[in-house]
């Protein structure tokens, strides 16, 4: 199996509190088939062996689902590959003698908690400010009480595909939340069960994104390309709408 | 001691309904002045805390990840089982439940299934409210699909992702609850140990993973649902954080672990390709709808394969071994998971592997694609293609996927009775957790439906049963008991830190994953449990003398949270050596060697079954296996619960 020897610049940052700074590494002899968190893995047992505290950095299912790993990879978000995590970028993606430099997802609202790791507790606060559709356990309908047309379902499947990793923050000049925020608004507004609540859920969130300190959306679609899940920024153009929609009713109520 | 499981008088399908009728309630007033804990946010605890909360009751909720939507039950792929009988194909409640019941080879308990399966078609209702985007037909109502095990379509699914949209609809009716107040969610923060006042389960001590900081947390209840321990095989499908601390903290503190022996190991999953692998990843079973899994007839076919020389296209079909197929025609590739992963290893152990290491077999699809285009295919299952090619480097609609069988799925677990109350009262465990619905083998898509009905259903109701004959909040953290538990919490991390070793955490596990992988995984025998049972003291030893952790215990650090881990896992793969080395008998997933049908047996020879296939004991071992903690590097004690069949007869399992 071919092996590549690596230079790593990676981020490294006691706690919240303390200066971060750049490392030097050395990642040698590591294989093709490895993934991305599995060559930090190699280093980290290496920095071990040495005496020295491993990297610490964010991850969990290793297979791109539950949204954990947060890592900027030569400047971007989940590296350059589109439509994947961190985790699932393999290392035939790099070649030999090549530097990777490594740092966490940057935002105001994501503080640091070490290294790599970052706290998207902001993320929970925003799902808690209207994120929902309010049934209680026991009181549903049967299922196949409301017939949804397929398009509508598949477009509300295509938002909840987020999975709330955060790389749209970090990928954005302006650390703004609002893929983030308008896919998972939009995948409760556009299903039948979603419409009462619908204004409620959408100044609620809007506003808790605000008061958390994410900036605005000036166009720019980094978010979208960053995506893991591909999600679309045509859902920012929605949430605007519904908003727009919601502060309207709002302000005459 | 003696195991009461509470099972409920009547006519079974009436248990359920006229339990909750006899059971006491709580009323609303009072609901509020009491406390429950629960650890784990995944289906089972998230749905637990948000239903609890939304009764009235005070809830504090423990995750170890950053936010409760990430838990593990996000990873499921490929659906969730209920018996709507939305196609007319002849499904029903009882059906679901008699599949489930032969699914686990008769090894679990009737009455508990069956309220799986009553309350299976209320959650499809609930998520759906809820928003949960399941597949829907043209017409716009749900679709479903087929899974191993069954002759009835009756999985709901979400793409590839049911776990992960059930759970943002738990965790979105969880964070619903939080806004309420209902709902304290403590994240990154870790159970390190169960704090038991005269008897009952009170309190947990936690470390806040970011901080450091140790507290304490004294409540009515406590809830665990901290999924399995199939992170003791090292590698698994399991994501990295998973793991038995919760678990086994509350068995050393006197909860028996029940059925530890009962592992699934997973027949769809990508294989291992070198020392450096951190973790397996799993190919949905929903693939074998439609892909037709094979390895060549001949070893020679298979070697040329491994070495580069031949492809699978240059294989002509009539020198293919379509195994499963030919072994269960009826079943054919949606036969259960035991049976086909055990199915793989047979034809590897041959020389038929595929793969470098010789540990793979085809899934194919060519088929599927020449009959219904790739178009069709691609929106079955393009994300786990893409994910496959991810992986691989290989493109699965040219050529066949690659895949071996891999620890997935772990159905022992804590003892509860049909409350979901431990032995130890007051400590209720639900989901992957507890031991209850799976019998020896779980089927496909069976355990969304049962984290969510425990966490919805279940013990919303049947806590009350507990908490009724309790003085709300006469406990609280002043009880010395806590500060004691919170010092030997303390005094452990600082052993952990003292040892100042050699030989990293992830060294230890691997080393621990390896032995139990190769004595006590898809097949074991005693000679090898024996040994394993010989080593594991060896590995604790060295651990506790050898293991390098870094760092300190203030702050984040990811090597002592390993450590606390690993050294649970090895004292856990005790009791699961012992266990499977008592249990002389094959069933579900614990196929023991010596215990399988062969030539002489007159089942085989009067075709009800095959040769290899497994050999339970029903006379002997009709029950189930409770173990209560004794010490480290001593035999655990065996308590025994019949399992009494009363609507099933209890026969060969059949999927010819």
């Amino acid at each position: 199996m071919p092996l590549l020897n690596l230079t790593l610049k990676v981020w490294r940052q006691e706690n919240a509190k303390s200066e971060g700074r750049i490392e030097t590494y050395e990642a040698k002899e590591i294989p093709t088939s490895a993934s991305f968190l599995e060559m930090i893995d190699i280093v980290n047992e290496r920095l071990i062996q040495d005496g020295e505290e491993p990297i610490h950095f964010d991850h969990d299912c290793r297979e791109g689902i539950c949204g954990m790993c947060s890592m900027t990879i030569n400047g971007v978000p989940h590296s350059k590959e589109r439509g994947i995590t961190t985790c699932q970028l393999h290392m035939r993606k790099f070649s030999d003698g090549e530097t990777i430099w490594i740092e966490p997802f940057r935002a105001n609202a994501f503080p640091i908690v070490k290294d790599l790791v970052v706290n998207r507790s902001s993320f929970d606060r925003i799902i808690a400010a209207g994120g929902y559709i309010s049934v209680r356990t026991g009181s549903a309908p049967d299922a196949h009480a409301i017939q949804i047309a397929k398009p509508d379902a598949d477009a509300a499947f295509d938002a909840a595909a987020c999975i709330g990793c955060g790389a749209c923050v970090a990928a954005c000049k302006n650390a703004s939340a609002m893929l983030f925020v308008s896919a998972k608004a939009s995948h409760l507004n556009h299903l039948p069960q979603g419409q009462a609540e619908k204004d409620q859920r959408v100044l609620g969130m809007v506003r808790q994104m605000d008061e958390e300190g994410f900036g605005n959306c000036t166009n720019q679609f980094e978010c979208e390309a960053v995506c893991p899940k591909e999600i679309s920024a045509n859902h920012i153009a929605k949430l605007n709408r519904d908003y727009l929609a919601a502060s309207a009713r709002d302000s005459v109520s | 001691m003696s195991l009461d499981s509470k099972v409920p008088k009547g006519p079974l399908a009436e248990k359920w309904s006229s339990h909750k009728m006899n059971s006491k309630l709580i009323n609303p007033a009072n609901k509020r002045k009491f406390k429950i804990i629960v650890v784990g946010s995944g289906l089972a605890g998230g749905s637990a805390a948000a239903t609890l909360s939304e009764l009235g009751y005070k809830v504090e909720c423990f995750c170890y990840q950053d936010s409760p939507r990430r838990a593990h039950s996000i990873a499921a792929q490929g659906g969730i089982n209920a018996a709507k009988n939305y196609q007319n194909d002849g499904d029903s409640v009882h059906r679901l439940f008699y599949d489930t019941i032969k699914g686990g080879d008769f090894r679990s308990r009737e009455a508990n299934v069956h309220r799986l399966a009553e309350v299976s078609t209320e959650i499809i209702d609930q998520c759906v409210a809820q928003g949960v985007p399941f597949a829907r037909e043209y017409g716009g109502l749900l679709d479903n699909r087929s899974f191993g095990g069954a002759q009835v379509k009756r999985t709901f699914y979400a793409r590839g992702q049911t776990g992960q949209q059930l759970l943002i609809g738990c965790y979105q009716a969880l964070e619903k609850e939080v806004s309420k107040g209902g709902v304290t969610m403590h994240t990154r923060t870790e159970m390190l140990d169960l704090v038991v006042v005269d008897g009952h389960a009170k309190g947990i001590v936690v470390r806040n993973l970011s901080t450091g900081e140790i507290t304490t947390h004294a409540a009515d209840a406590v809830i665990l649902a901290t999924g399995g321990y199939g992170n003791v095989f090292y590698l698994s499908t399991n994501a990295m954080g998973c793991n038995v601390m919760a678990s086994f903290r509350a068995h050393r503190r006197g909860a028996f672990m029940a059925n530890p022996c009962y592992t699934q190991i997973h027949p769809t999953c990508i294989p291992v390709s070198g020392d450096y692998q951190s973790k397996l990843t799993l190919m949905s079973e929903s693939l074998r709808n439609d892909g037709r899994i094979w390895v060549p007839k001949s070893a020679e076919d298979a070697k040329a394969i491994r070495g580069g020389k031949k492809k699978a296209s240059d294989i002509p079909e009539d020198e293919r071994d379509y195994y499963l197929e030919r072994k269960y025609p009826s079943f054919g590739n949606l036969c259960p998971r035991d049976i086909a992963s055990r199915a793989a290893k047979e034809c590897c152990d041959e020389g038929r592997g595929v793969a470098t290491t010789g540990l793979g077999v085809f899934l194919d699809f060519e088929d599927a694609i020449k009959r219904d285009g790739e178009d069709a295919i691609r929106a079955r299952y393009g994300n786990l293609f893409q994910m496959y090619e991810k992986i691989s480097g290989d493109n699965p609609y040219k050529q066949p996927m690659q895949i071996y069988p891999a620890v997935h799925y772990t159905m022992g677990g804590l003892w509860v009775d049909y409350n979901l109350m431990s032995n130890l009262p007051g400590l209720h465990v639900l989901g992957e957790a507890n031991f209850s619905d799976h019998g020896a083998n779980r089927l496909g898509a069976s355990a969304l439906m049962q984290g969510l009905a425990d966490g919805y259903f279940v013990i919303p109701s049947t806590i009350a049963v507990y908490l009724a004959n309790q003085k709300p909040g006469a406990v609280t953290t002043d009880h010395p008991e806590f500060k004691r538990v919170e010092n030997d919490v303390k005094d452990r991390l600082k052993s952990l830190l003292e040892v100042k070793g050699t030989k990293s955490v992830d060294s230890f596990h691997r080393e621990l994953g390896l032995l139990i992988w190769d004595k006590c995984g898809m097949a074991r025998d005693k000679e090898g449990l024996e040994y394993a049972l010989k080593r594991i003291p060896e590995i604790r030893n060295e651990f506790w003398t050898n293991v390098r952790i870094p760092g300190s215990a203030n702050g984040l650090n990811s090597e002592l949270e390993k450590a606390g881990r690993v050294a649970d896992f090895i004292d856990f793969a005790e009791v699961l050596c012992h266990d499977a080395l008592a249990r002389e008998e094959s069933c579900g997933g614990h196929f023991r060697m010596e215990h399988q049908f062969t030539e002489a047996d007159a089942e085989v020879q009067d075709g009800t079954t095959q040769t290899g296939e497994a050999k339970r004991h029903d006379d002997l071992f009709q029950y189930v296996a409770a173990w209560e903690h004794t010490e480290p590097g001593k035999a655990p004690i065996l308590h025994k619960e019949e399992l009494i069949f009363e609507e099933v007869k209890p026969s060969i399992r059949s999927y010819k």
